[in-house]
């Protein structure tokens, strides 16, 4: 499954960073790394974009963004 | 020996400013970077034994590696590459709650080898969530000094400045990178180095920071649009990518996953224990601030109170600053008469040209200036207490979705909605955006939103040509025609940032990621020193352009100059002495249509008369520049009313209904009215605008860029409501 897909509560592993260039690099440089623990903490009213706890810091990524890291629940 | 040169550098949201604005005592310069528009701040701290050491805050950031102006500035200053002194010692930040995230840079910038002292900020959070880093272990780790601290109480300062004290008499040498990277990566780093220009490889580089060097060219130098004016041999770098994919290995991932494998294994050691995901109380304060009902209405609110403080709260500052440069007016200009008084000829010509020079050139283009300090200095204020307290971030990820619709991320919400009020502090604003294509897209734009000085043109229009009532209609018309000019321009506004966003500032999507900060009480000397940089830099920087542009306009509608007796008839003269009135305002309409203006205002006429204008409406336009509200006062100008007029003045109204065009058709139609509102929507009619954005964005190309996109919609729109309008039947 993919990042996005997680329901607000959950925590999982991320498997593999997808996307190419600089969005790819930036995901990695921010600690989204293979093996990383991710919580899918909320999301904002209108349903975008989704925030995350990510090695103790709280970041808001699109959706569109999240579908392209994988993660195993 | 030059004083020595402490830089600090940090991710954002660590108290790094906060940091550097206590041990500098507040009194640092904030400016840009030569031919950058990156703000650094520069000052000065004094040790105990050495004395005066300088201080240079570089902005915030999380990797040197990345895509932004921000972070090359960053990496030059860290480097001393360019111009810039290679720094004696970096203070660097770490985030003691958050450490995994503060170690990634604390890794980069070890990895070159230079002098640190490391400040591991926010012990207080870390006491309160229960996981607090062991600062010894951490020293010995890394091999340099870490001093616990909780900057916004200057706990930890002295120790700080004392370690920075000892690592500047050489007592801690440079530590190097703690971690190691693998043997085929340090070859290709060192390859890859060869890419660089000449000038960016200082000869006799050590070899770690060679390697060092090397990495950031693999990591950052790919396609990177901020970067472009490097020189790079990207074939070279390319071919290191291609070998090294075709072993199956992706440089990338090889390099940020060997930092991280690093943090990784340390981490939980530091805290004596696994880190929790959770956060207690942080998340309950955004159970509340991010819910759908609950954060909208608190959202609505706060930009509710913005908006006010910048429409409303400002104005008694800004009628207090008309004022008093009124009362200074009234002051001086007694002085000039009367010396004038007792000249003739040329010298009291002569006398009287400076005094109006003074009065309304000078002491007016001063005004002007100060004028939009209030309204900055309250932005500013608002801005630097809700990104202290967390909330910025927030509102960002609240309007995000919002601002899609127009290509923008939701950090564009505050200086759009900013711009309703003035685009001149709202242009500034657009500095808390960290990336440069978007900030610069919400510049472009911003000039269209509809700003406070527009409201009085349309005032006077829809006054004086709307009916209150059509039958049929049950609306009132004159609100509806202004409410309907401000839909107007949010959609132009909006549709310009996609047609922009989609042609001139095309790109690859780039992930919009956003860190949402912990809530935190805001720094109140933190926010005193955002409100007094963003007021002196465009008091510095912009002022100066404003001022001059302001006397230059003066001077195109004053002169040539030409006494009354000139202009108006023998009979007029004779009459106007028997009655006793004002000879100077008789003559004063004259005089304005045979100033330099007015005849540029019979110049543009043919241009401006599809739209439906004539010459007087185009001196109003040109008066205009000054600030769209003058075309008010130039309009009571041109009709011999008073300079004084408001927009609510009926005699003003009366003129424009009776004013005729040679035909005998009335000049002034619904029309007309519809047809200029159109135009003061959609032209660059500010200079403050564009001495703001021209100090933004480091140079005239783009306020040029505007200012045509702008005139040339605005035309066009006009002219094919005008057109258009007649055509169907109206008038």
């Amino acid at each position: 499954m993919t990042l996005d897909q997680l329901a607000p509560g959950q925590t999982a592993i991320i498997r593999e960073v997808g996307g190419t260039g600089v969005f790819r690099r930036r995901l990695l440089e921010l600690g989204l790394l293979p093996g990383t623990r991710v919580l899918r903490t909320g999301q904002a009213p209108l349903g975008d974009p989704l925030s995350f706890r990510v090695r103790g810091t709280l970041l808001s990524i699109r959706s569109a963004d999240a579908s392209l890291v994988e993660v195993i629940a | 020996m030059d004083r020595p040169t402490v830089v600090f550098v940090g991710n954002p949201n660590t108290g790094k400013s906060t940091l550097f604005n206590h041990l500098t005592n507040a009194n640092a310069q904030v400016s840009n970077y030569p031919g950058t528009t990156v703000g650094h701040a520069v000052g000065e701290l004094s040790l105990p034994h050495l004395g005066p050491v300088r201080c240079v805050d570089v902005p915030g950031t999380y990797s040197l590696a990345a895509r932004s102006a921000d972070e090359r500035v960053a990496l030059e200053a860290v480097l001393g590459l360019g111009d810039r002194p290679l720094p004696d010692v970096l203070v660097v930040l770490l985030d003691a709650p958050r450490l995994a995230r503060s170690l990634y840079l604390a890794l980069q910038l070890l990895e070159l080898q230079v002098p640190i002292v490391f400040a591991l900020n926010m012990m207080d959070e870390a006491e309160a969530a229960g996981q607090v880093p062991d600062a010894d272990v951490l020293a010995d780790e890394l091999g340099a000094p870490v001093v616990p601290m909780v900057a916004r109480r200057g706990l930890g300062a002295d120790a700080l400045l004392q370690a920075l004290e000892q690592t500047l008499r050489g007592e801690h040498p440079a530590p190097g990178p703690p971690h190691r990277f693998s043997e085929p990566l340090r070859q290709d780093a060192e390859a890859a180095l060869a890419a660089l220009p000449a000038e960016m490889r200082p000869p006799g580089l050590p070899g770690a920071r060679a390697v060092a060097l090397g990495l950031w060219v693999l990591l950052s130098l790919d396609d990177d649009d901020a970067l472009a004016d490097l020189e790079l041999d990207r074939s070279l770098l390319a071919t290191i990518r291609e070998q090294a994919r075709s072993s199956g290995r992706d440089l990338v991932s090889e390099i940020v996953g060997q930092r991280y494998a690093w943090i990784d294994a340390h981490v939980s050691a530091l805290y004596g224990g696994p880190l929790r995901l959770q956060h207690a109380v942080q998340d309950r304060i955004d159970r509340v601030v991010l819910h759908p009902i609950s954060g909208g209405l608190l959202f609505a609110l706060v930009m509710f109170v913005v908006f006010q403080a910048l429409f409303t709260w400002s104005a008694p500052l800004v009628d207090g600053i008309d004022a008093s440069f009124g009362w200074l007016a009234g002051l001086v200009a007694p002085g000039f008469e009367a010396v004038a008084g007792s000249l003739a000829g040329p010298p009291r010509t002569l006398v009287e040209t400076l005094g109006d020079l003074v009065v309304e050139g000078l002491i007016g283009g001063v005004g002007a200036v100060l004028v939009f300090i209030p309204q900055i200095a309250l932005l500013f204020l608002f801005i630097a207490l809700l990104e202290g307290s967390g909330y910025l971030a927030r509102a960002a990820y609240l309007m995000d979705r919002v601002l899609r619709l127009a290509g923008l991320p939701g950090q564009a919400f505050v200086p759009l909605l900013s711009g309703y009020a003035c685009a001149v502090p709202a242009i500034l604003a657009t500095r808390t955006m960290p990336r440069w294509r978007d900030r610069l897209l919400t510049m472009m734009v911003l000039p269209l939103t509809s700003c406070s000085a527009r409201l009085p043109v349309y005032t006077l229009l829809v006054a004086a040509l709307f009916p209150p009532k059509i039958e049929g209609f049950p609306l009132p018309v004159q609100a509806t025609a202004l409410f309907a000019m401000y839909v107007f321009s949010t959609v132009v506004t909006v549709l310009a940032a996609v047609v922009l966003g989609g042609t001139v500032l095309a790109e690859r999507p780039v992930p919009a990621m956003l860190e949402l900060p912990p809530y935190r009480v805001p720094h109140l000397p933190t926010v005193l020193r955002s409100v007094r940089g963003a007021v002196s830099t465009f008091v510095r920087e912009a002022g100066q352009v404003i001022l001059f542009a302001t006397v230059a306009l003066w001077a195109l509608l004053s002169f040539p100059r030409h006494a009354p007796e000139d202009l108006l008839a023998p009979e007029v003269i004779a009459e106007a002495v028997a009655s006793g009135a004002d000879l100077e305002a008789l003559a004063r309409p004259l005089a304005l249509e045979r100033s330099a203006g007015g005849y540029l205002g019979h110049l543009i006429e043919p241009v401006i008369a599809p739209l439906g204008y004539d010459w007087k409406i185009g001196v109003g336009l040109i008066g205009s520049f000054a600030a769209r509200e003058v075309f008010v006062s130039t309009m009571g100008l041109v009709y011999g009313i008073s300079e004084e007029v408001g927009s609510d003045d009926l005699s003003l109204h009366e003129k424009l209904r009776a004013e005729r065009r040679a035909d005998g058709s009335p000049t002034y139609t619904p029309l007309t009215g519809i047809s200029i509102m159109v135009f003061f929507a959609l032209a660059m009619q500010c200079l403050s605008t564009l001495a703001v954005l021209r100090r933004e964005t480091a140079g005239w190309r783009w306020p040029a860029f505007i200012t045509v996109y702008m005139f040339a919609l605005a035309w066009c729109l006009s002219f094919l409501i005008y057109q258009g309008g007649r055509a169907l039947g109206f008038e």
